[in-house]
């Protein structure tokens, strides 16, 4: 497809999101924003949801974006942008304004939890926009509280390691599962360690008219507990471990972008990370067992569809 | 409202609140409505859906899936540049509420009819004003309309406030639910043309543009947030020349007069009731009684309540020795209802003022009767024989 590319090289260099933010060392986010920016082509429009993404990149008189960039309040991302895509829209038929690409950013808070209505509102409705969760998988800007993304087992602020609840004990929600039975034409997983994956992905969203969504793992080394230098190679074992299954779902088919014959054992993930550490003693065995049985369950299931689509 | 005075170029024709205020949002030729379903509103939104599906209206209808939606949805389009209508009631005004805020906040020029209805629990779809209030402190600038004519007159007015480069801000037009939204009326319409002369298309200030990338809605804390609410609080108080602006360009073609309160009987009132929205007629019509057997009293009624009509207010009430100050909605636990509130802050440091009693009248649609605002002037007339008021507050018609 046009604007894909093979190799990390040809990523376009122009930087339109500027350094200077205020996003912790190792976030995950700055790698998707530049990434996101690059791949979408012509004139963009950035809308973004109460959360780290938000409140670290718009200190006043401060920003980073050099696009224009709309923040609204938290659960409202979709509907904003909705609104913009439409006065775009009619603008464009009455004084011949030219309609940018409305892209999305939402944390897993303002996309899982406070804001799937909007965004179940928006893609019924049908607005041309690209709308991208960036899944730290933790309300992490308020302080590490659980969200409906958060994986069972992990340890946040809300959902302790206690000693009788040993973390989060509710399997993480299927957002992408909840998009696509909206019937959007596109929809994928990314991760910062594949960043052509990525990049291809992004093109692929952005050359669909009509709403797609994108779910990207962001790691996060201070709400997940690990060094800052390893955001890579966690997101990495990620996908690895099956734990994140890169895969996309265009026009009725799945397909798995990154197959993993092979997977790492779920712990190789786990033991990077102060979140899950509490599930390697004997005594929550039960809970890494039945996050082992979640992440199994959902990879068959994706093989089924991938072999479903051939 | 002045007698309505036939102009060239005017119809005549039978509407209700709501089809009134829809037929002024397709002459305004607005860009986009974001709207969801809420009794006594819908009627606006089903009518303009029905322009925008008929092409008599070239606009983008967004059937949000919530009023939060709606608010939000508009937000969005009127950064973009648009001219943009919503219309809600009650519940859907409490579950904007977050975004009125932001709506000011930013700036945005967003016209919005609020079918004014009373807020559950109990649940109940018919007139309180509630709503009205529940929004009086979020920075939009809020119209009441008296009858038909005037929900029509004030929404093709508001726009061209709210999009005025001194004001910039969000504005409510105020309708009594049912009494007001479904009841049809008589009423003149000014033609197409003379909307479109009086109201160009919309020219937005520091639009989205990506020529001239901008950030909309920052994080500002204590460095700079104050500062922002400072320059908000300077464009409300600017609003209001420009509202004076308006009504008199407003009156050149349509021959209404519009000014922020009418009065009757106030050149010699001994007391006075103030009121708002509908009822305004019901207290007039009594007041006309009242004079006819030599009793002084007089009305005030406000076309504009944000931003607050102080100084009228005050020269109005000058030489009045009590008001009965007309609330159709109550602030628990608060010192008065929240006209009643306005009111009595609005003369506070002037040296001579009326009593001020607190009357509580129609709450959940319930009918203002001729008696019950009798029996609110002679309470007022006793408070202003004996200088003593006895009952501040009164629950006018409640069993």
């Amino acid at each position: 497809m046009a604007g894909q590319v093979k190799s990390i090289k040809e990523i376009p260099r122009e930087e339109l999101f500027a350094p200077g933010h205020r996003l912790c060392a190792g976030c995950g986010i700055p790698p998707l924003v530049r990434i996101v920016l690059k791949a979408v082509p012509g004139p963009k429009v950035v809308v973004t949801a109460t959360g780290c993404l938000e409140v670290a990149t718009t200190i006043f008189p401060y920003t980073s974006w050099r696009v224009p960039w709309v923040h609204n309040a938290f659960e409202n991302a979709a509907a904003t942008a909705s609104g913009i895509e439409a006065a775009f829209r009619i603008l464009e038929k009455k004084r011949g304004i030219k309609r940018p690409k409305i892209i999305v950013f939402g944390g897993d808070g303002g996309t899982f939890d406070i804001g799937l209505q909007a965004l179940s509102g928006a893609l019924e409705r049908g607005h041309d926009m690209i709308y991208i969760c960036y899944d730290n998988e933790a309300y992490m800007n308020t302080g590490i509280q659980r969200s409906g993304a958060t994986p069972r087992g992990a340890a946040t602020t809300t959902s302790p390691a206690g000693r009788v609840i040993p973390g989060k004990m509710e399997r993480k929600k299927d957002l992408l599962g909840i998009a696509i039975a909206h019937g959007v034409r596109y929809a994928a997983t990314l991760n910062p360690a594949f960043p052509v994956d990525m990049y291809n992905k992004i093109v692929k969203a952005a050359s669909v008219e009509g709403p797609t969504v994108l779910h990207y793992l962001c790691p996060c080394p201070t709400g997940w507990r690990f060094d800052p230098s390893r955001t890579i190679e966690v997101a990495r074992l990620a996908v690895m471990t099956r734990m994140w299954p890169l895969y996309e779902y265009e026009d009725g088919r799945y397909r798995i972008t990154v197959m993993v014959k092979k997977p790492r054992p779920i712990e190789d993930y786990i033991k990077l990370q102060g979140r899950f550490r509490h599930l390697l003693q004997p005594e929550n065995k039960w809970v890494l067992d039945q996050l082992r049985r979640d992440v199994e369950e959902f990879w068959e299931r994706l093989v089924r569809l991938a072999s479903a689509s051939e | 409202m002045a007698a309505v005075t036939r102009v060239k170029g005017q119809r005549r024709v039978g509407m209700t609140g709501d089809e009134a205020v829809a037929y002024a949002v397709k002459q305004a030729d607005v860009d986009v409505i974001a709207a969801y379903p809420i009794t006594p509103q819908t009627i606006i939104v089903e009518r303009l859906a029905e322009y925008v599906n008929n092409g008599e209206l070239n606009a983008a209808f967004i059937p949000v899936e919530s009023e939060h939606s709606a608010l939000s949805t508009c937000v969005g389009a009127s950064l973009a540049g648009a001219r943009v209508f919503t219309a809600t009631a009650s519940q859907g005004l409490a579950l904007m509420y977050e975004i009125l805020w932001i709506a000011s906040s930013m700036r945005t020029t967003i016209v919005m009819a609020l079918a004014n209805r009373a807020l559950s629990a109990p649940i109940n779809i018919h007139c309180s004003h509630d709503d009205a209030y529940a929004a009086r402190d979020t920075g939009w600038i809020q119209f009441f309309a008296e009858n038909v004519q005037e929900a029509y007159d004030l929404t093709i007015q508001a726009f061209k406030i709210a999009e005025d480069k001194r004001v910039l801000l969000p504005t409510i037009i105020n309708l009594d639910g049912f009494i007001l939204s479904h009841s049809l009326e008589g009423l003149y319409v000014l033609s197409d043309d003379d909307v479109r002369k009086f109201l160009p298309p919309k020219e937005p200030v520091n639009p989205i543009d990506v020529e001239r990338p901008m950030t909309y809605g920052p994080l500002a804390l204590y460095d700079y947030y104050y500062e922002f609410k400072r320059a908000q609080a300077e464009a409300m108080k600017n609003s209001y020349p420009v509202i004076l602006e308006v009504f008199k360009e407003y009156e050149r073609i349509s021959g209404r007069r519009y000014a922020p309160v009418k009065e009757y009987g106030m050149e010699d009132a001994e007391v006075a009731m103030v009121i708002l929205g509908s009822s305004a007629g019901t207290a007039r019509y009594v007041a006309r009684r009242m004079r006819e057997r030599g009793e002084k009293v007089g009305v005030l009624s406000l076309t504009l309540y944000r931003p607050f009509p102080e100084k009228e207010i005050v020269e109005r009430l000058r030489g009045v020795k009590a008001a009965i100050i007309m609330d159709r909605s109550y602030s628990f636990g608060s010192p008065g209802a929240q006209l009643f509130m306005d009111i009595a802050a609005a003369l506070y440091n002037e040296g001579e003022r009326p009593l001020l009693i607190n009357a509580i009248y129609g709450l959940g649609g319930r009918d203002l009767t001729p008696d019950q605002v009798e029996a609110a002037f002679r309470a007022a007339f006793e408070a202003a024989k004996t200088g003593v008021v006895k009952e501040r507050e009164l629950w006018l018609g409640v069993r």
